[in-house]
């Protein structure tokens, strides 16, 4: 049953889902917001519906690192949003990634990444993750041949993101996807920067979908957080190179995950282990701070990327600027797959190469006023970066160049106000530019 | 599990139980486009209860071997060969529970291996259990909509909104994904084997007999059940408010008490 030509009734419409998905007024009080379950356990009604929740038996909440009535409704939106059977929400969407690998992976597994990533999950993977015996082989996200030759015995997944970073390549999802199946290894995609709203991953051929719900999920800049979303498309079964779904695990009386739970299998080990284990749940507060913002998602999404569009078409002629890097624009070289994979908008992060190099760079940030300075990206705020001193300053120059940062290159997240206010913050920056450059040395 | 039966392999999962002789078996079979890990609750929770579990992938589902089965008689035949082979017993009993097509299969082993079946649990079951032609030609074809169809309409509007008992979790994209899971003709062949289900043909049934409806059940509706029960001498029915079609994801503590209440009491 796959022929995807000819599709039956449909689901409920993303906006409503950004709403309501998961979550039906409280039954004991009527209250319409979901509530804040602000409580470490809960109680046994017996003894026998005790063990029943710890041997998976029944559905429910025990305590509140494995799961809570306020994590769980925006677990549920998520699962909706990204057409996931479930999802977990973390402390951080850097805890996310680290919880999907490690639900797959173990030491002497091996990892294909794009190399265009943000400079945590580089760091993550290149250095932090080594120390424990997994390995990553990072590979032009534009070259699929390095992506299948990079492929080795012990790899268990191939992993990039939707937009690198800060290069905003288009990771061509279904090509990846099938160069992933056809040597039976699942896809891992972090869609922070695009959200569901402009592209569902696992609709594209992902199997799991990793967020940081700082950024434009919640919207506001006032909590961190993170997603794990099972696409519940890999099969496991019977997969010896997946022994943590598809053999016993002594760690829960030798459940086999792929042979109980069918396509809910992978989400289930990681709520039965890596939370449970490594323990970097989300607060239920933070929670419902990101339902806040994931209510407005496809409004202020919307506006992102309209706003993105206008400010980097005013970039691109401008003399002070050398080039712009953003999808949306017909000159970088994805604009033709953005089309196709982002039709809703190619996202509201982009960067841009200064004239003047590095201290050109640092002069722009320092003589912006509505952009905000700082290392973030999503927020309704209009945010700006210089990556070579932030973000990425544990790369060295080869890896920099490697990866496309420059040194004059400034990373923009354009935010929600007037784009005419924002032009002429910019504007401003740019005369500072050209003003130092006048200046003799 | 694995089992090999006339030169075809048998999956069946145990609830991560462990085979006791002398124990009490209770048999779970799946419905149209299923396989057996839709009873993971309480396959785990009458393991625990010291039951010996079989819950099955039938012919061609999951990870069992063969050619589809056709007709419910033809699967509930084999499914009571399966029990006496599992049990290495040709007069081994069980509690027999099924759910959509597996509660006709279940029905139907009832009547016509009244040796075999101790009692039997119906869930969301109705008979005869028509199948619009709309879903059958979608389904023969092995159009997507075929699944739309059946998925939608297997969960009531709550569920399809979300609120899943189960932390995390969209009911109603999983069970997209074990639809999707089935192989060509899966669908099809099960719609079919349902559509063709005469319960007048029957002998009658004699054991007790638990019916679980859903009051939003859309498929098999609760009237559907409550009449299903009316045709046998000694059942019981539990309603479950709101519940659609899918009560083992959308209900599945109310699913489990009702199950625990009826098998162990």
């Amino acid at each position: 049953m796959s022929d995807g030509e000819h599709r039956g009734p449909k689901g409920l419409g993303f906006d409503t889902l950004s709403l309501h998905a998961g979550q039906v007024p409280d039954p004991t009080t009527g209250a319409r917001a979901t509530p804040i379950y602000q409580s470490a356990a809960f109680v046994f009604p017996d003894s026998d519906v005790a063990v029943g929740l710890f041997n998976l038996e029944r559905a429910g909440h025990v305590y509140s690192r494995l799961s809570n009535p306020t994590n769980a409704v925006l677990e549920e939106r998520m699962a909706a949003l990204d057409h996931g059977v479930g999802s977990i929400v973390t402390a951080s969407g850097q805890a996310a990634i680290h919880l999907a690998i490690t639900t797959l992976l173990s030491a002497g597994d091996h990892i294909v990444a794009s190399r265009s990533l943000y400079g945590g999950t580089h760091n993550l993977f290149q250095y932090t993750l080594s120390r424990f015996g997994i390995s990553t082989t990072f590979v032009d996200p534009r070259d699929f041949d390095a992506f299948a030759q990079a492929i080795q015995p012990n790899t268990k997944v191939i992993f990039g993101e939707v937009l690198g970073n800060p290069g905003l390549e288009v990771l061509d999802i279904p090509q990846l996807s099938k160069l992933a199946h056809d040597h039976g290894l699942p896809l891992m995609i972090d869609a922070t920067f695009v959200t569901p709203y402009l592209c569902r991953p696992i609709d594209l051929g992902a199997d799991i979908v990793v967020h940081s719900a700082t950024k434009f999920l919640s919207g506001h800049g006032v909590v961190v957080g993170g997603v794990v979303v099972d696409g519940g498309t890999f099969d496991w079964r019977g997969k010896d190179q997946f022994p943590t779904l598809s053999q016993p695990y002594e760690g829960f009386h030798d459940l086999v995950f792929a042979e109980e739970f069918g396509p809910l299998a992978f989400i289930t080990r990681a709520r039965r282990e890596g939370i449970r284990d490594f323990g970097a749940c989300m607060a239920p507060m933070t929670a419902f701070q990101i339902l806040q913002g994931l209510e407005t998602l496809p409004l202020r999404m919307q506006r992102h990327v309209a706003n993105a569009l206008e400010v980097a078409k005013y970039l691109e002629g401008h003399d002070m600027v050398e080039s712009v890097s953003y999808p949306g624009l017909e000159s970088h070289p994805d604009y033709a797959l953005a089309q196709t994979m982002l039709p809703k908008g190619a996202g509201a992060v982009f960067s841009f190469e200064l004239k003047g190099g590095r201290a050109a760079g640092r002069t722009f940030i320092e003589s912006l006023d509505i952009f905000s300075h700082l290392a973030n990206v999503g927020d309704a705020k209009s945010l700006v970066i210089h990556p070579a001193s932030t973000t990425h300053h544990r790369m060295d120059e080869a890896s920099l160049l490697a990866s496309g940062i420059g040194p004059g290159l400034v990373r923009l997240s354009i935010g929600l106000e007037d784009p005419v206010d924002l032009i002429a913050d910019l504007k401003k920056g740019l005369r500072g530019v050209e003003k130092s450059l006048r200046k003799p040395s | 599990m694995i089992l090999q039966l006339n030169g075809q392999q048998v999956y069946y999962g145990t609830g991560s139980g462990h085979w006791e002789k002398d124990a009490k078996s209770i048999v779970f079979v799946h419905g149209a486009g299923f396989d057996h890990s839709i009873w993971v609750m309480p396959a785990r929770y009458f393991a625990r209860h010291g039951y010996n579990v079989i819950a099955l992938d039938l012919p061609g589902h999951g990870q069992s071997s063969g050619v589809l089965l056709t007709s419910i008689d033809a699967m509930a035949d084999w499914v009571a060969q399966v029990i006496g082979a599992v049990a290495d017993d040709a007069n081994a009993q069980a509690s027999v529970v099924g759910h959509s097509m597996g509660s006709l299969i279940a029905m139907n082993m009832a009547a016509r291996h009244r040796a075999v079946v101790e009692q039997v649990a119906l869930l969301g079951t109705s008979a005869p259990m028509p199948v619009t032609s709309l879903l059958l030609d979608a389904a023969k074809n092995n159009h997507h909509a075929a699944i739309d169809m059946t998925n939608t309409w297997s969960h009531s509007q709550r569920s399809i909104m979300g609120s899943s008992d189960n932390p995390g979790v969209s009911n109603i994209h999983a069970g997209e994904r074990w639809l999707e899971r089935a192989g060509k003709s899966v669908l099809y062949t099960d719609l079919a084997a349902c559509n063709a289900f005469d319960a007048a043909e029957l002998p009658p049934v004699g054991c007790p007999a638990l019916v679980i409806t859903g009051g939003d059940d859309k498929m098999t509706p609760a009237k559907a059940g409550i009449a299903v029960a009316q045709m046998l001498p000694n059942a019981h029915v539990e309603n479950l408010r709101g519940c659609g079609h899918s009560m083992l994801t959308e209900q599945p503590n109310q699913v489990l008490d009702a199950l625990s209440e009826f098998i162990l009491s």
